[in-house]
């Protein structure tokens, strides 16, 4: 059917136009896909019209086979929404509703996810709304709900939003799992299955991403089998990137203290646009910005806030819900307003440090400017200078729109465990058919028979056991038919699905009442009473704790505890990496041409290239710098590959145990996002002799293996494993006290079975994780191979350089508190100046 | 280093054991303290997949230790179950039943919540604060302040799961369980190798001995 000739567009156009709008290109385009029955994928950056490219083509197609069947009663649920925020849903609810309304349509629009109360969900039970916004937690709560395919019967689309935040999680793997389970139980039911539509802003691997989604529908030869179209909505935003340079290049440069001195260069900024938000990339330092603003400019009071992961929840909405009324001049945020609906009140927004890849430094530009021909303004504003050489690198970056992949995550054990015994509490399952079906996902696509037996032994059995002596309970095999009967396990496997795992939190309060947010139980462990930190812009003076509750009261003292939260530390993409080098690259040229503005970075920081070249050497894009130094300290052994802090870690570990090889020797290790230092107490062996060798990618496995203590890593990711595949139990209201007799930590489960067990599924996916995200294996090989092929150059420099200057100054860091570090940096930056 | 250490106190000859176990050659009394049998299948009963074996191993040292010492009697300083019983305490009875003349002697622990018959049946002599034999009294959590020591006594006791955080260069840092003594009292290491650890930081005068792997390792306080 012509899209153009049918009923359906002819309403939704008239509708669309009596307000205003008429559809973009890219939104006609996935309407005829769908009433076509085609699945596919939608590229187009937020604010674009993304939900109605996929939510007004199921209206579409509803309307056009109205008019065939003219059937009035309630249809069932026709469109399936999946998001990964339940802030989105009450927002993309809210439109959908107004849509439906306006379009006359007797459609019901029902959210569910953690925040549904149970009236509501018990109304959903008896009667399906037509559309039903989910996250994909409680997508699989559904399917372990007692005949959960009649409710899927009926169902046309399943669409997933934002599938690039979901791609490269565990939560992306529930999503392909839940489109497996329904669309087979449909094609058992009906023969005939949902078209599956993706959303996703621009990542760099969009037809995998569309790949890994319908991966399940290719079971289904019919319509929508084959590989599924893209559809982009080419609205290339302009963006523009302006740095905010410090009044003088400072030539030995280090991280930490450069952001808050030019925090005042921020005021005209934030007084000349409508809303700006501030992004930090950590909370701790969020909190620092935050105070910082107010106290040099006071009048912002009352018009500038906080927004991170441990803001109360209420005060989070607050926020956000001011954001869209445009009564908050600026707003200090973390990752955590990464993602959401449009703020269309904000103008400009303020990068203050690495964004550590191009997607994201993109997707926070494209906060600003919401729409569609408006220009995101974004400044970026470095916390030491060198990073100033990042922002060049990023505006080239965006320029030949090289943007990160998102790599979907294959064999998760965890999520599949938990996966099984959702299935086992619903209807039960039969092995025969659930394995034919994960096997069409793209996760489990490489899923081995062995594998798959030891799972269903490992819910079944419980591994290995005594078995006289033996109570093992969970998934019990009936006729064939894998089922959890025990009710007790049943609750207690719903109040745990999911794959979030968060740090153990305790609540704060006011001792006079009153709630201020949550914060990392191991932080409040190392408060004394009397101690004053800061969380969500307030001085806290730490009075006592009770029953995973901190209590405290307000503190007027100058000095305060900033929590550092763990996590957030990301390190440097690969083609920011790569960029950077080209950059550095570039940096020669300009010299000798007149420079391109876009470069006007490099341009600026040509005073601290000029001492790097003169005691040192600038890196070419095809050359890796090796630097010896010595100083009181030690020797000293820089090495500047730009591959994110990760992979330096990893090689620094390797290098040394190579070295070490040829000469007994011990190290200490540093490292950041640029390069990487080796200091000992005797001369390093490493020379043009010896170099190539020590850069080898033969034997890396073996070298991992042997020179970084995987176990302790393995053992720091088998905590979540062990939560995801339920082997703890986080605890559950009410039954704090009772269940205490099945607390074990878990590098205590992780000792048990690394002794005991140690081919158990979970425990191998532990080190496989370690592998692929702790030592970002594939991405250290590639470097290792393109060092092969690079000029190592080898400096002898007199004194410390601009490049490995940061380096160091972070390997002091642990030893010393801030204030002592900020004089003895000082005192180094001194004697080093003249 | 080696897997066993002699450590005297009152005169009393001791030897502490890499097996987390004390022998006390006089009495020929072999002491350990927070078992936890049925801890795994406690576990395995609420759907919690542990593996087993680790209990199996939990008694066959237990066992190996009896027979290397040639001990006649068995003190436990509590926690000789983890909860309510199971199949897997079965086992322990049948062994309990191989060594007919081994007296057997348990102070009760907060753990220990099964009923007296099962106690009789396994022919395990209960006492339910402390128990006293000769110049060392037993009891379960040394810590709680009901005790009271006659002078002279020492006092040997469980329930802590004492462990202890050795480092070592490069900002490493392992922790391992440790026999615990102070002037008073000793804090044994929980036997079971199903059970965590709380650190303890000793003071200057104690003595911590480490269990690292199989050997022993003796660090003073500080």
């Amino acid at each position: 059917m012509d899209l153009h000739q049918s009923k359906g567009y002819a309403i939704v156009t008239h509708w669309l136009s009596s307000k205003g709008y008429r559809p973009f290109i890219f939104q006609e385009q996935a309407w005829q896909h769908i009433i076509h029955g085609k699945s596919g994928l939608v590229n187009a950056p937020t604010g674009c019209g993304k939900t109605y490219s996929v939510f007004l083509g199921a209206v579409i197609d509803y309307i056009n086979r109205q008019e065939v069947s003219k059937k009035a009663a309630s249809p069932g649920l026709q469109l399936l929404w999946i998001t990964p925020l339940r802030a989105l849903a009450k927002d993309i609810g809210r439109a959908m509703e107004e849509a439906i309304g306006e379009l006359n349509i007797p459609w019901k629009v029902g959210i569910r996810n953690g925040d549904t109360d149970t009236a509501e969900r018990a109304r959903q039970k008896r009667q399906m709304p037509e559309v039903l916004i989910i996250t994909p937690e409680s997508l699989h709560l559904l399917l372990a709900q007692k005949g959960y395919a009649t409710i899927f019967h009926s169902l046309k689309i399943i669409a997933v939003d934002e599938w690039h935040e979901l791609i490269g999680s565990k939560r992306g793997v529930q999503v392909e799992l839940a489109i497996s389970r329904i669309v087979n139980s449909q094609c058992s039911l009906s023969n005939a299955t949902a078209a599956v539509w993706g959303i996703s802003a621009t990542i760099g691997n969009l037809d995998e991403a569309k790949e890994v989604l319908l991966s399940s529908l290719s079971c289904w030869t019919g319509v929508g089998g084959d590989a599924g179209v893209t559809v982009k909505a080419n609205m290339d935003k302009l963006i523009e990137v302006e740095s905010i340079f410090p009044d003088e290049i400072e030539k030995y440069p280090w991280a930490g203290h450069l952001g808050i001195k030019l925090a005042h260069k921020l005021i005209p900024i934030i007084e000349e646009n409508r809303t700006t938000l501030i992004f930090i990339n950590t909370r701790g330092m969020s909190e620092t910005w935050y105070q910082t603003l107010l106290d040099i400019h006071p009048d912002l009071a009352g018009s500038i806030a906080l927004h991170h992961g441990s803001v109360d929840m209420e005060l989070r909405t607050w926020v956000e819900e001011n954001l869209h009324t445009g009564k908050l001049k600026a707003v200090v945020c973390t990752a955590s307003l990464d993602l959401g609906v449009d703020f269309r009140p904000v103008e400009t927004v303020i990068q203050v440090g690495s964004p550590k890849g191009v997607a994201r430094f993109l997707q926070r530009a494209g906060r600003s400017g919401h729409r569609p021909d408006a220009i995101s303004k974004i400044y970026f504003l470095p916390t030491h200078s060198l990073e100033l050489a990042e922002a060049a690198a990023l505006k080239n970056a965006i320029r030949e729109n090289i943007i990160e992949s998102r790599v979907p995550m294959l064999l998760c054990y965890d999520v599949l465990i938990q996966y099984l015994n959702t299935l086992a509490i619903s209807d039960g399952f039969i092995p025969e058919t659930i394995f034919k079906e994960i096997k069409q996902t793209y996760c489990y696509r490489y899923l081995q028979p062995e594998e798959w037996e030891q799972l269903l032994h490992f819910i079944s059995a419980g591994g290995k056991a005594l078995y006289q002596y033996d109570d093992y309970r969970k998934t019990e095999i009936e006729e064939g038919v894998y089922k959890i009967k025990s009710r007790k396990i049943a609750m207690r496997h719903r109040l745990h699905i999911g794959t979030i795992v968060s740090e153990s939190m305790m609540k704060v309060r006011f001792i006079s009442g009153g709630y201020v947010g949550v914060i990392e139980e191991w932080f409040i462990s190392r408060l004394e009473p009397g101690d004053v930190f800061t969380l969500a812009g307030r001085n806290l003076e730490y009075v006592m704790c009770k029953e995973m509750t901190a209590y405290v009261r307000k503190s007027n003292a100058k000095k305060s505890k900033v929590p550092s939260w763990q996590g957030g530390r990301m390190p440097l993409s690969a083609n920011l990496g790569r960029k950077l080098r080209e950059a550095l690259d570039r940096r020669s040229e300009i010299k000798i041409q007149k420079s391109k503005p876009d470069d006007i970075e490099l341009k600026v920081l040509e005073p601290l290239f000029e001492l790097q070249e003169k005691v040192s050497h600038v890196p070419k894009q095809n050359e890796l710098l090796i630097e010896h130094i010595e100083t009181k300290d030690g020797f000293h052994l820089f090495v500047y590959p730009f591959e994110g802090r990760l992979v330096h870690e990893a090689m620094a570990a390797i290098l040394a145990y190579r070295i070490s090889r040829i000469r007994p020797i011990t190290f200490s290790f540093a490292m950041n996002d640029y390069g990487f230092e080796l200091l000992s107490d005797q001369p390093i062996p490493v020379d043009d002799t010896s170099v190539y060798d020590l850069f080898s990618p033969d034997n890396l496995l073996a070298d991992i293996q042997r020179s970084v203590n995987s176990t302790e890593m393995a053992k720091r990711k088998f905590r979540d494993i062990a939560v995801i595949g339920g082997l703890i139990f986080q605890g559950m209201p009410g039954e704090k006290k009772k269940a205490r007799h099945l607390q074990a930590s878990a590098s205590l489960l992780f000792n048990v079975f690394n002794e005991y067990e140690p081919d158990n599924v979970l425990l191998k996916q532990s080190y496989q994780e370690v592998l692929d995200q702790q030592m970002e294996e594939v991405r250290l090989r590639d470097m290792l191979h393109r060092i092969q092929r690079s000029k190592i150059v080898i400096t002898f420099p007199q004194q410390l350089t601009p490049f490995c200057f940061p380096i160091k100054v972070d390997s002091m860091r642990e030893d010393l508190s801030s204030e002592r570090l900020e004089d003895r940096v000082k005192k180094m930056q001194g004697s080093l100046d003249q | 280093m080696a897997g066993y250490f002699s450590h005297i106190i009152n005169d009393e000859h001791l030897v502490i054991s890499a097996e987390r176990t004390l022998f006390w050659e006089n009495e020929s009394t072999l002491i350990v303290a927070d078992l936890h049998i049925g801890k795994t299948g406690h576990f395995r009963k609420a759907g919690i997949g542990v593996p087993q074996q680790v209990y199996k191993d939990d008694l066959h040292r237990l066992l190996a230790q009896i027979l290397f010492f040639k001990a006649e009697r068995l003190v436990i300083a509590g926690d000789l179950t983890h909860s309510q019983a199971n199949k897997e305490m079965d086992l322990f009875r049948k062994w309990r039943k191989d060594f007919a003349t081994l007296d057997v002697q348990l102070i009760k622990g907060n753990h220990d919540i099964l009923e007296d018959t099962w106690y009789r049946d396994a022919d395990i002599v209960v006492s339910h604060h402390q128990l006293l034999l000769k110049k060392f009294l037993f009891v379960h959590d040394v810590m709680t302040d009901t005790i009271a020591a006659q002078k002279g006594q020492y006092i040997f006791s469980g329930h802590l799961h004492p462990g202890i955080v050795l480092r070592g260069r490069g900002r490493q840092a392992l922790r391992f369980p440790c026999f615990y003594f102070t002037k008073e009292f000793c804090v044994l290491p929980a036997f079971s190798r199903f059970t965590g650890a709380y650190l303890v930081e000793p003071k200057k005068g104690e003595q911590v001995f480490a269990v690292v792997e199989k050997e022993i390792v003796p660090v003073k306080g500080r």
